[in-house]
């Protein structure tokens, strides 16, 4: 077995793709030419931030994938410790410390709700898959800063089809680890515990949609999410929940936590959208980590190509 | 001015110039301790440890001090009142001016290197974000202070107008807070302790205004 490290001067895997996996990817393609092409042309090779993935268990080899960008990631130091994960404090140098002691072998998550065969995910399983790929994508905090992170996972739609979601499925309800214990921050009644989150069917099993069991070629570091988290790169990050124990097929829109805390500013569908505004602040703009300007943010965060047409006929000034 | 009926029970016998040069001691010391927090951002920008957002460190690095360096501001006079020495209150004007520099580089830092004094954003922030413009407000309040706090201004406005104007520091302070308040996501603690002091602080005032002695 090939374990890849990754060392600056190696090539990018957007580099080096195998024609096998190039073929593969065809099925991605809908609509994604242009991507695929930027993927392929690959971008200057960047070193690493100051701190290393090396103290981080390497994952089994990753395939590249035609929906991963081409910019640049920022570093495995900025990945690492700017982090919104309030369940080990609301400072985002908090969780780089305060998420050391959770411990996440074993872990298992378990499926249920309106399934044919409800059961449990084995997350140490997930890490040993021969299926996992990169998908190198932007993170759009609602914040209005972001990030390019590369993903290690799989599609959620492949985890989820094993459960043979019925016709009363209509989204899918994901919630955190609750326990105070390991993590402080759910001492104080900042957000009310386990933090939930919610996507509607379609977004779940949308290409695009993963769950992350690492970063960087390594295994998740705790404060990102470990050991399995979602990512959903055209939403605001707080849709992709981290440290998943339990996600339930529901016929309802379930409760997400941002928006029990404070519906006008934070609505179920959180897809990033330049022309509407957080009531406080503007989403027009971004501030990306390493940079000093701002950028202009895209429509769904630039995967507008890709899920657009999810939202077809669809008011997103009222369904924020 | 008028101090505090309360004597002190300190023996005050002490040469003319000794005294002088004590309180030029602790003027030294106060304006290198209000000072401190400017020079460690500044060490912290040469060793790179600003962070990995340093727009974000330093803009809220400023505001905390701005509002931090107001509270100890509006705690001297209190402090006088409760110690019965006037030795705080020496001070009050220099903590107060550092508090006006703290905001004034606040905002510079939002306006030059958060919003890289691009128009639009500016023009949108000023008019439609109301933890912005409560921001504004409190700047805009200090700035009268700030400028009359010379000694001959204050001779030219006598003591009575000029004490009624400086009152005004009482609304910086709450706008101020109030603006760090509206700004937070969930966890308001912090801005909560700012809003604390000053109720307890403006209290104090108010209870002695109450109770008839001069403030």
């Amino acid at each position: 077995m090939l374990i890849r490290f990754r060392d600056p001067t190696a090539p990018r895997p957007s580099e080096i793709t195998p024609e096998a996996t190039w073929h593969d990817r065809r099925r991605f393609l809908a609509g994604g030419a242009g991507l695929a092409l930027a993927g392929l042309m690959g971008a200057a090779p960047r070193a690493a931030g100051a701190a290393s993935p090396d103290a981080f268990a390497p994952l089994p080899p990753a395939r590249p994938s035609a929906l991963s960008t081409a910019e640049d990631p920022n570093s495995f130091k900025q990945i690492t410790t700017y982090n919104n994960f309030y369940e080990f404090g609301t400072g985002k140098d908090d969780p780089a410390h305060a998420a050391k002691a959770l411990v996440t072998d074993p872990w298992t998550v378990r499926v249920d709700g309106a399934c044919a065969k409800p059961g449990t995910l084995d997350a140490g399983t997930l890490t040993t898959r021969s299926d996992l790929e990169e998908r190198i994508y932007r993170l759009r905090c609602v914040e209005a800063w972001s990030m390019v992170v590369p993903w290690v996972g799989i599609p959620l739609s492949t985890v989820l089809s094993r459960f043979e979601p019925t016709g009363d499925a209509r989204y899918v309800a994901f919630e955190t680890l609750h326990d105070p214990r390991q993590m402080p921050g759910q001492r104080s009644r900042v957000l009310d515990w386990p933090y939930r989150e919610g996507l509607r069917l379609d977004e779940a099993l949308h290409p695009l949609t993963i769950l992350a069991v690492g970063l960087y070629g390594r295994v998740m570091p705790n404060q990102n999410g470990a050991p399995v988290r979602l990512v959903v790169p055209w939403k605001y990050g707080f849709k992709s929940i981290k440290s998943i124990v339990r996600i339930t097929f529901t016929p309802d829109e379930p409760p997400t936590s941002w928006n029990q805390s404070a519906a006008h500013e934070y609505g179920f569908y959180a897809n990033v959208n330049p022309t509407v505004d957080h009531p406080r602040w503007s989403q027009a703009r971004e501030r990306r980590i390493g940079e000093w300007g701002r950028r202009d943010t895209l429509m769904f965060n630039g995967y507008a190509e890709q899920v657009a047409s999810l939202y077809a006929g669809m008011d997103l000034r009222k369904r924020f | 001015m008028t101090v505090a009926p309360s004597a002190s029970t300190r023996p005050r016998v002490r040469s003319p110039s000794g005294g002088r040069r004590r309180d030029r001691v602790w003027r030294v010391g106060v304006f290198l301790a209000c000072a401190l927090p400017l020079l460690t951002l500044a060490a912290w920008t040469v060793t790179g440890d600003l962070g990995v957002n340093p727009i974000e460190t330093i803009v809220r690095h400023l505001g905390d001090w701005a509002l931090r360096l107001l509270v100890l501001t509006l705690a001297l006079t209190p402090l006088r009142h409760l110690t019965g020495s006037t030795r705080w209150v020496r001070h009050r004007r220099m903590v107060g001016l550092w508090a006006f520099a703290y905001a004034v580089l606040h905002v510079s830092a939002y306006a030059v290197l958060d919003v890289g004094l691009h128009g639009p954003t500016l023009i949108d922030d000023l008019t439609k974000r109301p933890y912005i413009m409560v921001g504004m407000g409190a700047l805009l309040t200090l700035i009268p202070l700030a400028v009359t706090s010379t000694q001959g201004m204050v001779r030219r406005l006598g003591g009575r107008a000029w004490r009624r104007l400086h009152r005004l520091v009482y609304l910086a302070g709450i706008l101020a807070a109030t603006h760090y308040l509206m700004m937070v996501k969930a966890d308001i603690t912090d801005p909560m302790v700012y809003i604390f002091l000053l109720v307890v602080l403006l209290g104090a005032r108010v209870t002695r205004w109450l109770t008839g002695r001069p403030v």
